[in-house]
C-alpha cells in the first residue's frame, strides 16, 4: 500500500491506496464521487474526465498515486454555492445530453476548452470534443451548450466589469 | 490490473537504480500508452519507476540552432509554446494533433518516442526533422533511434532526458487519423534542412520510413505540385479493419502533399 495526499473538490484528502489504482476508481470506489464514469476502459470514451490541477485529464489514465499534493476538480466539485456552473446551466437549457452516461466528462472537458479559449468557434468546440464519445445526442445540442456558456461567460464578464 | 512496486526517485540516478534493482521495472512517464497497457495486462511489470518527480527533463530551450524539448514536456506543451511556434510551427502543430486534448495535457514527448508505437506521430517528426534523442548517457540520431515494432535502440535502464530538433527551414505535417484512437492511419512529416529534404511516413507499416523518391522532387522543386505522380507501393504496408495496404499507399500522396502545403 501507498500513502497518498491530495484535495480533491476543495477538501483534503489522505488515503492508503494500492499502486496499482487508477485515480478513477479512487474517486468513484474510495470516495464515493460516482459523477466520474467509466465507460470504454481503453481510454478513447472520456467518460471519466476530470481536472488535474486545472486541466482536464482521463481519470482512467492516471495512477492515484501519482497524484500527491495534486488538485483534483470532479464534477462533483463544480457547482458553487448550490449554483450551477455555467456550463452545467448550459447542457440543462440547451439538452446537451440524452441518456446523460458521457454528460460528467463532458462538462469536465469542455469547462477547460473555455479556460483555454473563451470564444471557441463550432468547429473548435467539435475538434476539442475528440477525446468524449457520446452516442445518443450526435453532439449537436453539446456543442449548442458549449457556445451558449461561451457567450454568457462573456456577457458575464462584461457586465461584471461595468 | 496486476499490482506493482511503485517508486517515485528524485534524480536520475535513483530511477536508473530502482530499475536496476527491479525484476522486470518499468518507467512511467505520462502514461497515456503505458496505463492502458498496464490495465490490458499486455504488460505485468514488478515495479514501476515514475519519472514525473525528475525537473531535469523539463522544459523547452532554444539551443541556437535547434530547439531542445524535454522528456517530460506534455504535448499539449509544444502545441502551445511560442518558441516551438515560432522556430518550427510543423511540429507544434503535429503535436496538437495528438491523441486527444486530455491526452495531450499528460502524454510526454520522452514516453511517445520511447514507446515507438508504429502509429505514433512523433516519430516521423524526429526522423524528418533530424532530431537527436539525448539520455541520460549518450546521443542516439533518429535514424538510428527506432528499431520496429515497439522498439529501439535504448538500453532497459535507460531514459531519456530530451530531443533536440534542428530548426528546420520549412516543416509540415500531414495526417489521417483513426477516427476511434486518433492514431495515425498515416502521417507524413516533411522537412526541408537547405538542399536536403526529408520524407517520413508513420502508421503506414511496422516501422516509420522514409520516400526517397519524394526527397528527391522536393529538393528540386519545393512545392505540393512536385508530388504529383509518385506512387508509394502497397507490399509492405499495414492492412487492418479501417484502411487496407493500397489506401494506405494511396494516402501517403495524399498526406505529404497536405505537408509540404502546410509547411509552406
Amino acid at each position: 500500500m501507498s500513502r497518498v495526499s491530495l484535495e480533491v473538490n476543495g477538501a483534503s484528502v489522505d488515503v492508503e491506496v494500492q499502486p496499482n489504482t487508477l485515480l478513477v476508481q479512487l474517486l468513484r470506489e474510495k470516495l464515493d464521487l460516482t459523477g466520474t464514469h467509466v465507460g470504454c476502459d481503453t481510454s478513447q470514451c472520456g467518460a471519466c474526465v476530470v481536472h488535474v490541477n486545472g486541466q482536464s485529464v482521463k481519470s482512467c489514465s492516471v495512477l492515484a498515486v501519482e497524484l500527491e499534493g495534486a488538485k483534483v476538480t470532479t464534477i462533483e466539485g463544480l457547482a458553487q454555492g448550490g449554483e450551477l456552473h455555467p456550463m452545467q446551466q448550459a447542457f440543462h437549457e440547451e439538452h446537451g445530453l440524452q441518456c446523460g452516461y458521457c454528460t460528467p466528462g463532458v462538462v469536465m472537458s469542455t469547462v477547460d476548452l473555455l479556460k483555454r479559449n473563451e470564444s471557441p468557434t463550432e468547429g473548435e468546440v467539435r475538434e476539442w470534443l475528440e477525446g468524449n464519445i457520446c452516442r445518443c445526442t450526435g453532439y449537436h445540442n453539446i456543442v449548442k451548450a458549449v457556445l451558449s456558456c461561451a457567450d454568457k461567460m462573456k456577457a458575464g464578464d462584461a457586465s461584471a466589469a461595468e | 490490473m496486476q499490482d506493482f512496486a511503485y517508486h517515485n526517485p528524485g534524480s536520475v540516478a535513483d530511477a536508473v537504480a530502482a530499475l536496476k534493482g527491479a525484476d522486470d521495472g518499468k518507467f512511467l512517464a505520462g502514461g497515456q500508452s503505458f496505463i492502458p497497457v498496464l490495465r490490458l495486462g499486455l504488460a505485468e511489470p514488478s515495479d514501476v519507476i515514475n519519472l514525473k518527480g525528475l525537473s531535469d527533463l523539463q522544459g523547452i530551450r532554444d539551443g541556437g540552432d535547434h530547439i531542445a524539448i524535454g522528456a517530460l514536456v506534455t504535448h499539449a506543451e509544444v502545441e502551445t509554446s511560442d518558441l516551438v511556434k515560432g522556430a518550427l510551427p510543423g511540429l507544434a502543430t503535429m503535436a496538437g494533433h495528438i491523441g486527444d486534448p486530455q491526452v495531450r495535457n499528460r502524454g510526454t514527448l520522452g514516453g511517445s518516442v520511447a514507446h515507438a508505437d508504429p502509429a505514433a506521430d512523433y516519430p516521423a517528426a524526429l526522423i524528418a526533422l533530424k532530431a537527436t534523442v539525448v539520455t541520460d548517457r549518450r546521443e542516439i540520431a533518429s535514424s538510428d533511434f527506432f528499431r520496429g515494432l515497439f522498439e529501439t535502440t535504448l538500453e532497459e535502464d535507460e531514459i531519456i532526458t530530451q530531443v533536440k530538433f534542428p530548426k528546420a527551414e520549412k516543416a509540415g505535417y500531414g495526417k489521417f487519423a483513426s477516427t476511434a484512437s486518433k492514431y495515425a492511419l498515416v502521417g507524413v512529416f516533411v522537412a526541408k534542412h537547405g538542399s536536403e529534404v526529408r520524407v517520413a511516413v508513420t502508421g503506414a507499416s511496422a516501422r516509420y520510413f522514409r520516400v526517397a523518391a519524394m526527397e528527391q522532387a522536393l529538393a528540386a522543386h519545393w512545392s505540393a505540385d512536385a508530388l504529383d505522380g509518385i506512387v508509394v507501393p502497397p507490399d509492405d504496408l499495414q492492412s487492418d479493419m479501417e484502411a487496407d495496404a493500397a489506401y494506405r499507399a494511396h494516402l501517403v500522396g495524399v498526406m505529404a502533399k497536405r505537408a509540404v502545403s502546410a509547411a509552406g
